[in-house]
Formats: structure tokens, sequence, C-alpha cells
């Protein structure tokens, strides 16, 4: 498959809450195996597109949208789409680890439960390989039946990543993943999305300038909910072409 | 203000001093070689170690500031410009020195005649004002100078080409004054140096202002893209 597909596109997007314009025309793709940073001050829209991408604005009510989000080239807000599906090949993690109250192996093995496999042998062989790509299998592998509530922080977000692994999704969409972990976490967290990039096209919302910098292929730089420039990150950190991008990243914004 | 700009200003000032200091030494170089005054030139030798002091403290600045303060886009063009034009002023510090050596080592006066002849004053006074342009064009971001600073570079580079000639010639004109003439090509090829450097200090600002990289680059190719600076 082509490395310059385009996972995930976003046509003229429009988004509004009730009569809050959220997202104002707003054109972007993602391209496979490609790790894109949305960045921006709260309340400019990044965590709302993200959102977009798996249908989870969809739980909000007076939500309004036009234009077309398409992934793998399919409008995914089309008549007939179902949406579980959709997240399946969409996954999502959030900015503060929220694993079941559940052991560490049960965890894992939700998704495939829920979705109807049943065969044992497949169930672990699964939820091994989601640890061992998630960083976490070194640090798991004696206590499987041990309650994931018992881990750290940076265990339990790594841990809400193997649960994601493990759904087999082509996107990982992640919301300030690390935010709420200590730098050693952070770093582990960091690592992981270096090393996934090889198999999935990642997007993440951050506010860390550096974590940014550090993950990303492509920086898109969002403001009132407008995507005022994005580019490779190299060339967002270095020389942006647009003033406010450079007030907001060197932090002299407002 | 913030922070970082507080910082970024204050290694900006530190920069404009150790300039400051360059142009003096140059200056003072060039009077003692002029005026053979051998006290003189070691005042320049022994203000070098201030010029050391400063690369050191500017170096160390801006290792903290990336360090702490992490700078991207603009300021971090302006820290690495910094790090590279602190190295450059204190090489040019270093070529002041080295020609106020040759007069404490001279052992009589260098002939008027000669250093007329090569075109020495010349050359000392173009050297020394492109130093001083790229620090009025550093220190004001309105100065559009820097296209000058190259074509000054080109003709210094013109004098030194024709130097070893000229020295061959006076030579056989006056071989009394045989070693004050090689000691004499020796100075030119410091100065033909401080030339090089301030270009290099000046594609430094262009990189800083307009996030270009000239290095490496053709004359002409540098014209082009020098028309804002």
């Amino acid at each position: 498959m082509s490395k310059d597909k385009k996972e995930i596109e976003v046509q003229d997007l429009n988004l509004f809450y009730d009569d809050f314009h959220a997202l104002k025309n707003i054109n972007f793709h993602a391209k496979k195996n490609t790790v894109t940073a949305f960045i921006g001050p709260s309340g400019c829209g990044k965590s709302t597109l993200l959102r977009t991408f798996n249908r989870m604005n969809d739980l909000i009510d007076d939500v309004r949208m036009t234009g077309k989000v398409l992934v793998e080239g399919e409008d995914i807000y089309k008549k007939g789409i179902i949406v579980d599906d959709l997240r399946k090949k969409v996954g999502m993690v959030f900015q503060k680890p929220n694993p079941f109250p559940k052991s560490i192996f049960e965890n894992v093995a939700y998704g495939l439960r829920v979705n109807g496999i049943n065969d044992k042998d497949k169930i672990e062989h699964t939820v091994v390989n989601s640890l061992k790509q998630a960083a976490l299998w070194d640090e798991v592998k004696d206590k499987l039946k041990q309650s994931a509530m018992a881990l750290s922080g940076g265990q339990q977000q790594r841990l809400c990543i193997a649960r994601t692994l493990a759904i087999k999704p082509s996107i990982i969409l992640m919301d300030e993943p690390a935010s709420a972990l200590d730098p050693i976490s952070t770093g582990k967290i960091e690592e992981l999305i270096y090393e996934l990039k090889n198999d999935y096209t990642i997007v993440i919302v951050t506010h860390n300038m550096q974590q940014a910098g550090r993950v990303s292929d492509y920086t898109a730089f969002f403001y009132l909910g407008e995507l005022i420039e994005w580019d490779e990150t190299k060339k967002i950190f270095t020389n942006p072409a647009n003033e406010r991008t450079q007030n907001y990243i060197t932090g002299r914004f407002g | 203000m913030t922070h970082l700009d507080t910082e970024l200003q204050q290694l900006r000032a530190s920069l404009n001093d150790m300039w400051g200091l360059t142009i003096s030494q140059l200056h003072r170089a060039q009077k003692a070689f002029e005026n053979n005054d051998k006290e003189l030139a070691r005042e320049v030798i022994a203000n070098e170690k201030r010029l050391d002091a400063f690369e050191l403290k500017i170096c160390m600045d801006c290792e903290n500031i990336m360090a702490l303060f992490n700078p991207v886009a603009n300021d971090l063009r302006f820290v690495l410009s910094v790090l590279r034009i602190n190295y450059s002023l204190e090489r040019i510090g270093d070529y002041a020195r080295g020609i106020a050596k040759l007069v404490i080592k001279a052992e009589q006066e260098f002939s008027k005649v000669c250093t007329e002849r090569i075109q020495f004053d010349r050359m000392f006074t173009l050297a020394t004002n492109m130093v001083m342009a790229t620090g009025e064009a550093f220190e004001d971001e309105k100065n559009h100078s820097v296209r000058a600073i190259f074509h000054e570079d080109n003709e210094l580079d013109k004098i030194n080409k024709k130097s070893v000639d000229v020295i061959a010639e006076l030579i056989k004109e006056y071989p009394e004054q045989t070693i004050n003439l090689l000691n004499l090509l020796l100075a030119i090829k410091k100065l033909e140096r401080i030339g090089d450097l301030s270009k290099d200090i000046a594609e430094e600002i262009v990189f800083y202002r307009e996030a270009v990289v000239l290095r490496h680059k053709k004359k002409k190719e540098k014209e082009k893209l020098t028309n804002n600076s």
C-alpha cells in the first residue's frame, strides 16, 4: 500500500456546537504511517477535530457538521456507516488512563471478547502481542491476573494503548496521552509512538511543544477553530510561515 | 516581555559588547602596525584574553538557553546564529592578535612605500569596516546592509589575490625588507580571513532574519537570496 495514501482526509469541514462555530472550513489529511501533532491554545478546536475522525462527537447533543471526513477514502458520515466498525479501525487513547476495573489480561482481551472472539489461543496471542507492542510486557508478564488499577499511571496509559492495539486499528488518535504522566512515563509513551508509526497512522493532540517536535512528522496549528498552518514538523519549529504560529510556539501568544 | 525575551536580550547585549571589543582590537592592531607601536601591539595581545572570556560566556549562555528554554523558530535561529557569530568574532580577535605579534617581532619599521603598493592600509580598513558593518546590521533589525558586506569581501579578495606577485616584486626592489615583506604577506592572509569570517557572520544574520541558508552558495545565488537583507 502506498505510503502517500491519505488515511484521513478532511474536506471543507465546519462544526458547530449549537451556535458556536468550533471548526471553520478545515481541510487536512494524514498520510499512512505518519504522526501528526495538533497544537494550539485550549478551545481552538484541535480535540474537536480529532473526535470527528471516529465520530466521538456523535455522543454530544446539538453538534452540527458540514463538509466531509474520509477514513481510508470512505466518507465516515455517510448513511450506512456502522460506527462500531469505524471505531475498531480508528482507536483512541485519552488524556487520563482509563483502564477497566479488571485484570491486566482482561483489559486487553476485552475488545476481542465484545467483538465475539472466543478462541482462547487467539485471545492469548493477541494480548501478549499487544502488551509487547505497547512496551508493557516485560513489566506485567508475571502479573497478568492482577488488577489493572494497581498499575502506575504510565503503565495504565500503556495498557490502554495495548487495549487499543488489540482491536487492530489502522489509525490511533491520542488526546494528550502523556499530559498526566511523569517524565519517565512520558518518555516511554513517546518512544512507543515512534515505534507504532511503523504500523499505524497516528494523530496526537498535545499542549507540549517539545513533545510535538519529538514525536511528530507533521504539525498542525489551530486557533479559534481555524487551521492556521500545517506543515512538516521540522518546518513549523524552525521557520513557520505564519506569524501566529511563530508567536504560539515561541510562547509569545496573545 | 517573557523570561526568554529577557535572556535573549542579554545574550544580544553580550554579543554586541564582544563585537565592540573585536572592532577596537582591529583598530589598535592597525594603529600599532602603522606606527610600529610595540606597546599598543602588546595591549592587543593582552586584550585577547577578554575576547576569549566573552566567547566562553556567550557559549555557556547559549547552552543554558537551549537547555532551559528549548527555543524554536526565530528564537532558535537567533541562538544558533549567536553561537556561530561568537566563534567567528573570537577567530577575528585571534587574527588581530596575530598581526599585533608581527609588529612586536619586526626588527625594523614596515616601509610605507611597500605597504602602500600592497594597499595594506586599504585592506585593513576594508576588513575592519566589514566587521563594523556586520555589527551594525546585527544590532539594528532595520539595517539592510548585508549585501554590501559581500561586495566588500570581493574587493578584499582582489587585493589578496595580487598580493603574492606584488610582494615578489617588492622583495626584488627592496631586498633589505624581505623579512618584513614576508611578514606583511602573513598579515594580508589574516586580513583576508577576517573578511571571510565577516562574510560568514553576514550569512548568519541572513539566516537568523530570513531562515535562508547562504553557506556554500555561489556569489550570484547569494545576491539573489539576500534581497531583503
